[in-house]
This record gives structure tokens, sequence and C-alpha cells, in this order.
């Protein structure tokens, strides 16, 4: 075990897997130093400020037999590669009846908290988990970013990852033996029997901190960690749920047709987890306005530990 | 550079069931065999099969929505596209892709594609994954006038310049974005003078010359082997039909300009270039080759025909590649 970051654990992740398979190549408008040094300056492009095109060469290029990553940097470098991610990346597979795969990996940070304000800060992930034939990914701790990151590359498919901005300097333990985590799985990090909090990415660590205050009160939160939003870990999350009777859902995303939506929904849809319920879902999640720039505008409209606390509280009261 | 008898009389023929094939797509369409949308590459075939010519089989190209001239020129079967048309489990993808999105990868044809410039980057990713490799295979690019006013144009040639990429860029210059007049959206009319801008060769050629385009192409993909990177050609042609085969569509071309360019019929050319500059091809072998052109777009027909539609469940195939294992990998 090393004790490493969330980023670091990302780049290593990157550079096992380049060491392992000579077809894995890196574009990305800034080339990360150690690994232009290690694998040079053919195998990691510094390239244009062209998402778009980016995107794009990397359906080509693998579909030509390589197994590329781009990382876009932010999210909101994505949008103006829209085209290629919806229309050619996420169809090219399935439109073309399955000929030859895809494997391609994309990388982009996600989340708030940096006062970077609206157009550097959001979390539009369910916006990609509406096109069918992508899977994303979206891990909370080093652990997950290093094991999910190589199963990534390794997956035959378009697989785009969302990073965290907020996690970035977290540091947690990892192997240093090679260990991918299968996608679809999701984790637990924290058991308990009360309530049933699912939370994403960063908001993971405030649920910890949340069921941490709970436990002082006597209430046992289970902290359930997606880590995979497609394929989504149905079958985990609703036994959490039956387990506990209760269903919290913290988000950095707005609520609208989001992550949490579809969490609920896969745990209300299902008739003995519906059953199971004792109280209506409460979802925790940012308000639905652009982030804004000035701490207390941002500040309030993130979902914090205080605000899961308080979401579990209200369904706790709301027992039936 | 010279090409034999045999060479433009094999030339010929495809450019013969390009057409064929479309003439009887596009009946087939509005007879409603054929679903959506069809749009025909009629009077624009020296480009395809031109520039195909100068390729070898493991060459890479990307077309358009106007693909079935591209698939034709790069060798694709008959039977296939024809039985995709049709909507039928045996076409080439199994029914899910249609006429805008034929593909055939072991030919290096990467299909198809319904986005105008949507596919450009795509084939400078196979020119990416040709530099990376090494093995002096080259990649295509054909698009429209209309595609080189959108972004993708740019943000690949650029990268293919800067990086060197064995790239041709084919501008199918045919004077309209669907129905907009290039006229009312370019401020000067020559695509290929771009090319400058980016620091690579651009040529503007007669499309509808054969050996014009034959000639140009054979340049650049020597060009693009010999890893000196990409070059923009700008093939000035006409379709002969509307953007696309569509019931109570007005086509508002003027008919005199659309005559103008039947006068200028790519295939009629070559046939008569080879009837009297050469001797090469008498009344009755053209009348044979056609024949057999005709039958075997029936075939095509009969091959579709006997298909059968896919499953309705077969819509859930292939979203994904199966699950990954060691075996695939590498």
């Amino acid at each position: 075990m090393a004790e490493i970051s969330y980023a670091q654990a990302g780049m290593d992740a990157v550079a096992e897997e380049m060491r392992r398979d000579p077809k894995v190549f890196h574009l990305s408008t800034e080339a990360p130093r150690p690994l232009v040094e290690e694998f040079g300056a053919s195998r990691v492009r510094a390239t244009p400020i062209a998402e778009g095109a980016l995107t794009g060469i990397a359906v080509g290029a693998a579909g030509s037999g390589f197994r590329p990553i781009v990382n876009w940097s932010s999210v909101t470098f994505s949008f103006v590669a829209m085209d290629q991610i919806v229309n050619q990346a996420a169809k090219i597979h399935y439109m073309f009846g399955g000929q030859v795969k895809f494997p391609i990996l994309y990388r982009a940070s996600v989340g708030g908290g940096t006062r970077r304000a609206a157009q550097h800060s959001q979390s539009p992930y369910s916006m990609f988990m509406n096109v069918a034939g992508l899977k994303i990914l979206l891990p909370s701790t080093p652990y997950d970013m290093k094991g999910m990151l190589k199963t990534a590359i390794r997956d035959d498919n378009p697989v785009i990852l969302f990073e965290s901005g907020r996690l970035n300097n977290l540091k947690g333990d990892v192997p240093e033996d090679d260990y991918t985590i299968p996608l679809g799985k999701a984790d637990i990090k924290r058991e308990g029997s009360d309530v049933t909090i699912v939370a994403l990415a960063w908001l993971v660590h405030e649920a910890l901190a949340a069921a941490e205050t709970l436990a002082g009160d006597g209430i046992s939160a289970e902290v359930v960690d997606p880590r995979s939003l497609v394929p989504m870990d149905a079958a985990t999350i609703r036994a959490s749920v039956r387990k506990t009777g209760r269903l919290v859902i913290a988000d950095e995303a707005g609520p609208t047709a989001g992550a949490a939506a579809e969490i609920s929904a896969l745990a209300t849809e299902d008739a003995d987890t519906f059953a199971a319920l004792k109280a209506p879902v409460e979802r925790v999640c940012a308000l639905q306005v652009p982030i804004p720039y000035s701490p207390g505008l941002e500040d309030h409209v993130f979902p914090d530990r205080n605000k899961i606390v308080a979401g579990v509280r209200k369904v706790m009261a709301a027992g039936r | 550079m010279s090409l034999s008898p045999e060479q433009q009389r094999d030339m010929l023929r495809q450019m013969q069931t390009i057409r064929r094939f479309e003439e009887r797509a596009s009946d087939d369409f509005h007879n409603g065999s054929i679903y959506g949308v069809v749009h025909c590459y009629i009077g624009e075939e020296a480009v395809a099969v031109g520039v195909c010519a100068a390729l070898n089989r493991d060459d890479q190209i990307i077309s358009t929505h106007r693909g079935h001239g591209h698939c034709i020129a790069k060798g694709a079967d008959l039977n296939r596209m024809m039985a995709e048309l049709y909507g039928r489990e045996a076409g080439y993808c199994k029914g899910k892709g249609g006429s805008m999105h034929i593909a055939d990868f072991g030919i290096g044809m990467l299909g198809a594609n319904g986005i105008v410039a949507g596919g450009i980057p795509i084939v400078t990713g196979a020119g990416l994954a040709a530099q990376l490799e090494g093995k002096g295979r080259v990649a295509v690019s054909f698009f429209g006038d209309g595609a080189s006013n959108a972004g993708p144009f740019h943000e690949s040639i650029n990268i293919a310049a800067a990086w060197k990429l064995p790239m041709v860029y084919v501008c199918e210059n045919n004077l309209y974005a669907a129905q907009t007049p290039a006229t009312q959206t370019l401020a000067y009319q020559d695509v290929a003078a771009r090319a400058a801008g980016y620091g690579i060769p651009g040529v503007v050629i007669d499309g509808n010359d054969i050996f014009a385009v034959h000639e140009a192409a054979t340049e650049a993909v020597a060009r693009a082997r010999a890893g000196d990177g990409p070059t923009l050609i700008e093939c000035k042609t006409y379709r002969w039909r509307a953007h696309t085969e569509r019931v109570n569509q007005p086509d508002y071309r003027p008919p005199a300009e659309i005559e103008e360019w039947k006068q200028k019929d790519p295939i009629d050319r070559l046939v008569q270039h080879l009837k009297q500059q050469q001797g090469q091809l008498s009344d009755e072998e053209w009348q044979t080759m056609d024949d057999e052109i005709l039958q075997e777009i029936e075939a095509s027909v009969a091959f579709a025909q006997a298909s059968p539609f896919p499953p309705p469940e077969a819509a859930l195939d292939d979203l994904f590649a199966a699950e990954n294992t060691e075996a695939h990998h590498g």
C-alpha cells in the first residue's frame, strides 16, 4: 500500500496502462509532463485547443485498433465536442452493427467549491447518462480512481470518467500491485441500519462526515457510493434501502433529471424496495442554478454534510 | 502516370455501378422498399472512383451522408449494401444504419456519416493511428463544400498539418450545401485556397475528369505515405439529383444549370475517351458492361429481399462491445 492523492492515482493508472499496452496513447491540450518524459511526445501529445477534433480523432484511432485517452480537463470543455460525443462516439458501435470496437477513455473534472464560477463549476454527468452507448464513471477515492480508470482503459467501449476537482488532493491507501474495479459495482463506504445515503463523488466524504454526526444521535446511516453511473448497480442500492427503509441521495449536481432522480426511480420502481420504504425519498442536491462565484453564494448553492444531516433527520421524522 | 485501358475500364465499371445502384435505390425508395432517406451521388462518381483507385485496400476512407459512391469505390459488397438499405439482417449494419450509415471496416471504409463534417475528425484519427503504426497507410476524408465551413474541417486539418498526418482531404464541391448555394455561404469559392493557411498544398481540379482526380489523388497519397503530411484536394462537381430523395421537396436549382452539368457527365467523358481516343471500348462492350452491372444490381436487390428483417429484440444488440477479456485486449 502507498498513500497517494486522488489526482496521483489517476496519473499512476494511466502510466501503468501505457506501460502495459503500447496501443494506449494520450491526447490533451496540455501534455502531462511525467507521461511525456516516460512515453515520449508521440504517444503523449499536446494538442491544439480543439476538443471537438480530439474527441473524434479518438473515435477514429480506436476504430483502427488503438486505445486512446482524451483528457478534456474540465467537463466544460467537452461541450464543444458534443457532436463527436453524442452523434459519433456513443452511436458508432451500434449504428454500424458492432463491426469493430471503440475503446476510448474520456476524462473530465466536475464539481465546484473552487470559486471558479459558472462555466468552470458544474456536474453535468446526467446529460451524458442520457446518451445510450456511453459508460459513465465517478470515483470518489484514490483507490477507486486508480482501479476504475484502469478498467476504463481496458474496456472496449467509450467510457467517460468524471473526477471531482475537489478531491484532487485527497489522499488514501492504494495498492502498488495491479488491480482493477469492475464497472457497475457500487461500494458500501459505511454500513448502517437506519437510513441509506447514496452519495456521489465529493459528497461521499460529506455523507461519511454526516453519518458520524448522526451516529452521535443514535442514527445509523449506511453510505453507498455507486462509483459507476452507467452501468448503475441498482441491486446494491435496492438491497441497502430494503435493509434501512429510508433513502437520502446526495449529489453535487442540480436535482432536475439528474443522477439523484435516476437513483430514486431505480429504488422506488422496484416493488420490494418500494414496500420497504418507511418515508419518502429525499434528494440533497445543488440548487438548480448556474454556480455563482462569491463564496457565500457558492456555498449556499451546494449541498454539504449539514444539508445531508438535515435530509436524514427529515426522513427519520417522516417515518411510518 | 498513365492508367492502362484495363484500369480505365475498371474505373468506368465502378462509376457506372454507383450510378445504377443509386438509380435502383432511389426507385426503391420511392416505391417504399427503402426507408428514411437516400442521398444520391449521381454526377459525382469520378471523385470517389478516381481517389479510391489511388488507394490500397488497407488505406482508410470516411464518407458523408452521400455515401454509396465511396462504399462502392472502396470495394464494398453490393449485396450487403442493398440489404442495409432494405433494413435487413444481412445488411452491413444488420439493419441498424440504413443509407446514411453504411460502413465496412474490413475494407477501410469507416462509414457514411449523417452529420455534415462529423466524419472529418474521425478519419483524422485513423490517420493518427496510421502514423503511430508506421506501416505507410494513409487515410482519406471525403466531405462537401458545406462541411468546409464547419469547425471540424478547420480543427482537423490544422492538427493533421501540424502533426504531418498521412491524410488526404477531398472536398467534393457540388456547389450546394443541401439546398443553399455556396455563393451565399463562401466569400471565396475555392475551398482549396484555405490550405495555404494551414501550410499544406491545396489543389482545385475538375471533379468530373477522372484522370485529373486520379492524378491529384495519386500525388497526394504519395506525399502522405512519404510522411510529408496532408493535402487538400477540391473537386468541382455537381449532383444531378436533389439533395435527398424526398417526395414533394422542390429542387430550387436552375434547370439550365443542372442540364449544363449533365453535359459534363464524368461517365460519358470516360466512355468517349476510351472509345475515341484509344479505341479501347466498343459500343457493344459498353453495352455488355452496363448489362452486367444491371444484373449485379438486380442480384443485390434479390439478396436484400431474401434476407429477413432483424427480429425486433435485436434493437438491444451491439449497444456495447461484449465484455472485455484479456483475449480481446491488445
